[in-house]
């Protein structure tokens, strides 16, 4: 018994590999928040009147808001005036415009990561914004996006490029009176993606944004706008890490999406923020608000996540399914080892007529790691025809990790079905046995069982996000056969 | 092949195995009979190295190694397969792509070339034949909703795959129907080779007309206290353990327990 519930602890203790800091010379705020910080935010960027006014409002309803309690973590209160609320790395231009320009420090960053974007250029098949603390530092294959009339650029780029679109969207999915971390986001957030894809446009290449957060003691707040016309489709992917320090950094970020008719966005993420020590010091607070607005008939947003980094985790990606025969689907893998935390699901409402979701979560709890299932799924007397089916399960491994699972179902008319299952298993000794007895090491046969189990979500993510995830469980990939 | 010494073994605290003795030639057939509970599975799994069941006293030497020193991914290795009494479902893993990583850990152990996916693809579809095993239960998850005896095939069907030197069978027949039994029974026959060996639990000597043993042992009490030929089974179906029990007993009193284990 002993023997493998050793290994199964070390095969989730591996070290964070993102854990290196770039040393740049940054440019940054005072710590601290004020309406003066939301205005040197503003400036710095340039923004138009409306934004500032706007971010303004967010601040001074920000103040009036409490950070909630309901989630099930747990951590020191957060001192928000001793947070850094921009830092961007010095730049001789005035933003990124083309790759020569960018500090060969920071195209290393990336390169190291894993994101080459020298090469990336070259390689078909996905376009890059990176990210890095508070600004967007480079985006590929602009030029080839822009020829079908897609625009993929940074959120400050689309500011001045295209208020009339950031007018019209930002907020209406996500308003800034939602949440105290959407509220706080909405005053202070400095930059993320923008992506536009417009009618009967099939976006030929997966679109991606990697989040890097450098700079110590620095909040990161990034916003991301996709808006899907008519019959358009895209598939879109998130990555992200951060430096191994002691102290944790606050990461509250706000993803909306609008998908008009038949139009169809997939959001793909792989979250590897730094997850704090194997004592618990240190790590991202990642506290997310992600909500996809199905406004057209037959639209469909589809989220896949796999969740291993952050010390606390409060995400629910979510669809308002308000046209009719919209599709929501929510497919997720969390992963809490140590002494990390997560409170995480979705939340499905269903306005329009024969609408339907799927919600597909998998917890993975090892070492003292704590994972919370939370879900609601609203049918309100509208949606009649509506279907909805989830299931939850949880995986232990080890004896001191936990899974809770919270499932919130409320139905207001009768043509509608909902159906929810769960279930919690231990990793089995004798599963373990099995596979060892048939040749396997114990890594492999872990990795092989973990990777089984969280199949059904992995099957979702675009084929190298795929890989990416299925490294970094620590599970080889399986080329099934047959 | 196999020389077995004195073998204690116990689970929580509990004596299971006390002196257990039992010595297999490469090409021999041995069966294990006895009644429930009396150690039979626990000899199995202790051979192939569950780490629940603590060795006590004794030794086990395989073609030279110290068994008992050998991880039991190394035993499995080096040639011993067990065909689980209850084999174990894996959610979401393809079964050909468990079998063929299992496969190439023993190419690998070997010094031989891994196969690549087409080539082990064509083996199994050659294995698969003597065994008349659907080729959708390969496309399934590991034994995920299998029948009983559906899992007891692939078992087998694993075993001809990775062609053991040593392959222990515990009670593979039992859940079996006719038909099925006799498949199970020519797989087994057809692996059967000069410089291997196996060693078959069972209560049913249906099971040995089919596999026809070297050796019949009687494991009871944690001891074998009987060993005998193919018509020892024969006996036993007809008779029942009662009349071997009050010998052994009877002995017990005397002093001289039987520790007459194999030849
Ligand atoms: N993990 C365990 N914990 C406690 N007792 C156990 C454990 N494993 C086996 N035993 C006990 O050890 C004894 C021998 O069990 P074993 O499974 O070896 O018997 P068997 O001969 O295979 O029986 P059967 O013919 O019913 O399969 C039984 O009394 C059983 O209850
Ligand atoms: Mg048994």
């Amino acid at each position: 018994m002993s023997t493998s519930t050793e290994t199964i602890e070390q095969f989730v203790n591996r070290e964070y590999q993102y854990g290196f800091v770039t040393d740049v010379e940054s440019d940054a705020a005072p710590r601290g928040l004020s309406e003066d910080t939301v205005r040197l935010i503003s400036r710095k960027k340039g923004e138009p009147e409306f934004l500032l006014e706007w971010r303004l409002k967010a601040y001074r309803y920000w103040l009036t808001m409490k950070e909630p309690v309901w989630p099930n973590v747990h951590y020191p209160k957060i001192d928000y005036q001793n947070i850094i609320y921009y830092s961007a790395p010095k730049q001789k231009t005035d933003g990124p415009k083309s790759l020569d320009e960018v500090d060969p420090k920071l195209i290393e960053t990336y390169k190291k990561l894993g994101i080459p974007l020298r090469e990336q250029e070259r390689l078909a098949g996905v376009a890059v914004d990176a990210v890095f603390d508070s600004v967007s530092v480079a985006t590929t294959f602009k030029g080839k996006l822009g020829e079908l009339g897609i625009i993929f650029c940074s959120f400050s780029e689309a500011v001045k490029e295209h208020p009339e679109l950031i007018k019209k969207y930002l907020g209406s999915v996500v308003p800034y009176t939602d949440n105290f971390f959407a509220a706080l986001n909405s005053a202070v957030y400095s930059d993320g993606s923008f992506c536009f894809i417009p009618k009967g446009v099939k976006c030929p290449m997966e679109l991606s944004t990697y989040f890097r957060i450098n700079a110590v003691d620095t909040g990161q707040f990034e916003r991301t706008l996709i808006v899907a016309e008519e019959g358009s489709t895209v598939s879109y992917l998130e990555g992200c890490t951060a430096p191994r320090r002691d102290t944790n950094q606050l990461h509250a970020a706000v993803v909306e999406i609008v998908a008009m008719d038949r139009a169809e966005v997939k959001y793909s993420t792989v979250q590897n923020w730094y997850p704090g020590d194997e004592m618990g010091r240190g790590g991202i607070y990642n506290f997310v608000t992600k909500r996809g607005l199905c406004k057209g008939v037959a639209s469909k947003i589809s989220w896949t996540q796999v969740e291993t980094g952050s010390a606390i985790t409060w995400k629910y990606p979510s669809v308002i399914l308000k046209g009719d025969q919209s599709v929501g689907e929510f497919y997720s893998v969390a992963l809490t080892t140590n002494y990390q935390q997560a409170d995480t699901g979705t939340k499905m409402v269903h306005i329009g007529k024969n609408t339907k979701s799927t919600i597909i979560s998998k917890g993975i709890s090892a070492g003292r790691g704590q994972n919370s299932y939370r879900g609601q799924v609203k049918v309100m007397r509208s949606a009649s025809g509506s279907r909805n089916f989830s299931q939850c399960d949880s995986l232990l491994l080890g004896d001191k990790c936990g899974a809770h699972t919270f499932p919130y179902l409320e139905v207001k008319n009768t043509s509608s079905t909902v159906e929810h299952e769960a279930s919690t298993s231990k990793i089995g000794e004798d599963q373990i046995f099995y596979c060892r007895q048939r040749g396997l090491s114990t890594q492999d046969a872990i990795n092989m069982i973990v990777n089984g189990y969280c199949k059904e979500v992995f099957r979702q993510l675009p084929m190298e996000f795929a890989v990416e995830a299925q490294k970094l469980l620590g599970v080889s990939l399986e080329g099934s056969v047959g | 092949m196999l020389e077995i010494k004195n073998l204690h073994a116990e689970v929580e605290g509990k004596k299971i195995l006390k002196g257990l003795n039992l010595s297999i030639q490469p090409g021999e057939v041995h069966a294990i009979m006895g009644p429930n509970g009396s150690g039979k599975s626990t000899l199995a799994q202790v051979l192939a190295g569950r780490n629940e069941y603590d060795v006590t006293e004794g030794e086990v030497i395989y073609n030279g190694l110290d068994l008992l020193e050998m991880e039991p991914e190394s035993r499995a290795r080096s040639g011993v397969f067990l065909a689980f009494q209850y084999p174990v479902e894996i959610p979401g893993v393809n079964s050909t792509y468990f079998l063929k990583a299992a496969f190439n850990e023993v190419r690998k152990h070997r010094g031989e070339p891994e196969l690549d996916a087409l080539d082990f693809l064509s083996l199994v579809k050659e294995k698969m034949k003597v065994l008349e095993l659907p080729q959708s239960l390969l496309n399934r998850p590991v034994n995920e909703g299998f029948s009983g005896g559906e899992k007891k095939r692939n078992e087998i069907f694993q075993m001809a795959v990775l062609e053991p030197k040593l392959a222990i069978l515990d009670e593979t027949d039992s859940g079996l129907d006719i038909d099925a039994l006799r498949l199970v029974a020519e797989g087994v026959n057809k692996l059967k080779r000069p410089d291997n060996s196996q060693l078959i639990i069972t209560h049913y000597q249906r099971l040995l007309d089919y596999i026809v043993p070297d050796f019949v042992h009687v494991l009871y009490d944690g001891k074998i206290i009987k060993t005998g030929g193919k018509l020892l089974a024969l006996d036993l179906e007809e008779r029942g353990y009662d009349w071997l029990l009050e010998d052994y007993r009877a002995q017990c009193l005397n002093g001289h327990p039987s520790l007459a284990g194999a030849k």
